[in-house]
């Protein structure tokens, strides 16, 4: 089986919900993830950030979907850390 | 249920609107009934149940007025925010939080705008109810409710203070003192 560890997001979000509340939502997606988010760039309406995100078995489908929620667009994953694993029988 | 609306209120960031609307369409309230009691007292009317109903008519349209027009314009302001929005994502945002929130929101402080007056006047008129209804009060239900609806101008200024941060009691008693100014060109202008 194949796990994802790590990635790295860049996104287009709006100025709201801030990046404390993105994050803390992306978080909330998962039992263990640590959430990275740096702020590239701020535009009148908008704001690029960049977001990290460390886990045992990383969600993407789920984590998407709440960047979406919450108004976000996703532009591409510029890292992707995987690792393959022996399931527990 | 409280949380979701905070978020939604957070983000579009409308709490400020939401405080507004309630002070302003609470003073409206306060001001229509205090007018109208004083207008009843200076006519020398004492039908209460015909006073009642007259200031309950006022008080219903007033509420129905801050609810429609409230949420006409709500609706409006957050279509075009959410219409901005989308050009400066270049994404449709229906499904967001910001697609729900421009959905709810102008519910939201629609209920408020129109409560607000409802729920205001309806403590004012508490008393001429409870007289109507045959409970002695200790002095006359009229000047009871004017009573009330000073207290509640007061207490309208005493939160906007505590909002703006200055003395509660200095902006307490100047929208009492507006209440007052009422009252006296009331007397003036309908006592003859």
């Amino acid at each position: 089986m194949v796990y994802v560890k790590r990635i790295l997001l860049d996104v287009l979000k709006p100025h709201q919900p801030n990046a404390l509340e993105f994050s803390q939502a992306i978080a909330k997606v998962g039992v263990d993830y640590c959430v990275h988010l740096i702020v590239l760039e701020v535009d009148e309406n908008t704001e690029t950030i960049q977001i990290e995100v460390t886990g045992s078995t990383i969600d993407f489908e789920a984590i998407q979907s709440t960047i979406k929620d919450l108004g976000g667009s996703l532009h591409s994953i510029d890292e992707v850390e995987v690792q393959s694993e022996i399931d527990p029988a | 249920m409280l949380g979701q609306i905070k978020f939604l209120l957070d983000i579009t960031r409308s709490r400020d609107i939401v405080r507004r609307y309630f002070v302003v369409n609470g003073f409206d309230g306060a001001l229509t009934m205090l007018g109208l009691i004083i207008g009843f007292i200076v006519s020398e009317s004492d039908d209460l149940a015909v006073i009642f109903n007259v200031c309950l008519g006022a008080a219903i349209a007033l509420g129905m007025s801050g609810l429609s027009s409230a949420y006409i314009s709500e609706s409006a302001e957050r279509k075009h925010a959410l219409d901005k929005l989308e050009q400066a994502m270049v994404s449709d945002l229906s499904d967001s939080a910001h697609g729900e929130a421009s959905r709810r929101v102008p519910l939201l402080i629609a209920l408020v705008n129109g409560l607000a007056p409802l729920l205001i006047s309806f403590l004012i008129l508490l008393p001429i109810w409870l007289s109507i209804s045959g409970i002695v009060l200790p002095l006359s239900p009229l000047y009871a409710a004017i009573i009330v609806a000073l207290l509640l101008l007061f207490l309208l200024g005493v939160f906007l203070g505590s909002i703006a941060g200055i003395s509660w009691l200095r902006s307490g008693l100047q929208t009492l003192l507006v209440a007052m100014v009422t009252a006296v060109l009331i007397y003036l202008f309908a006592g003859h």
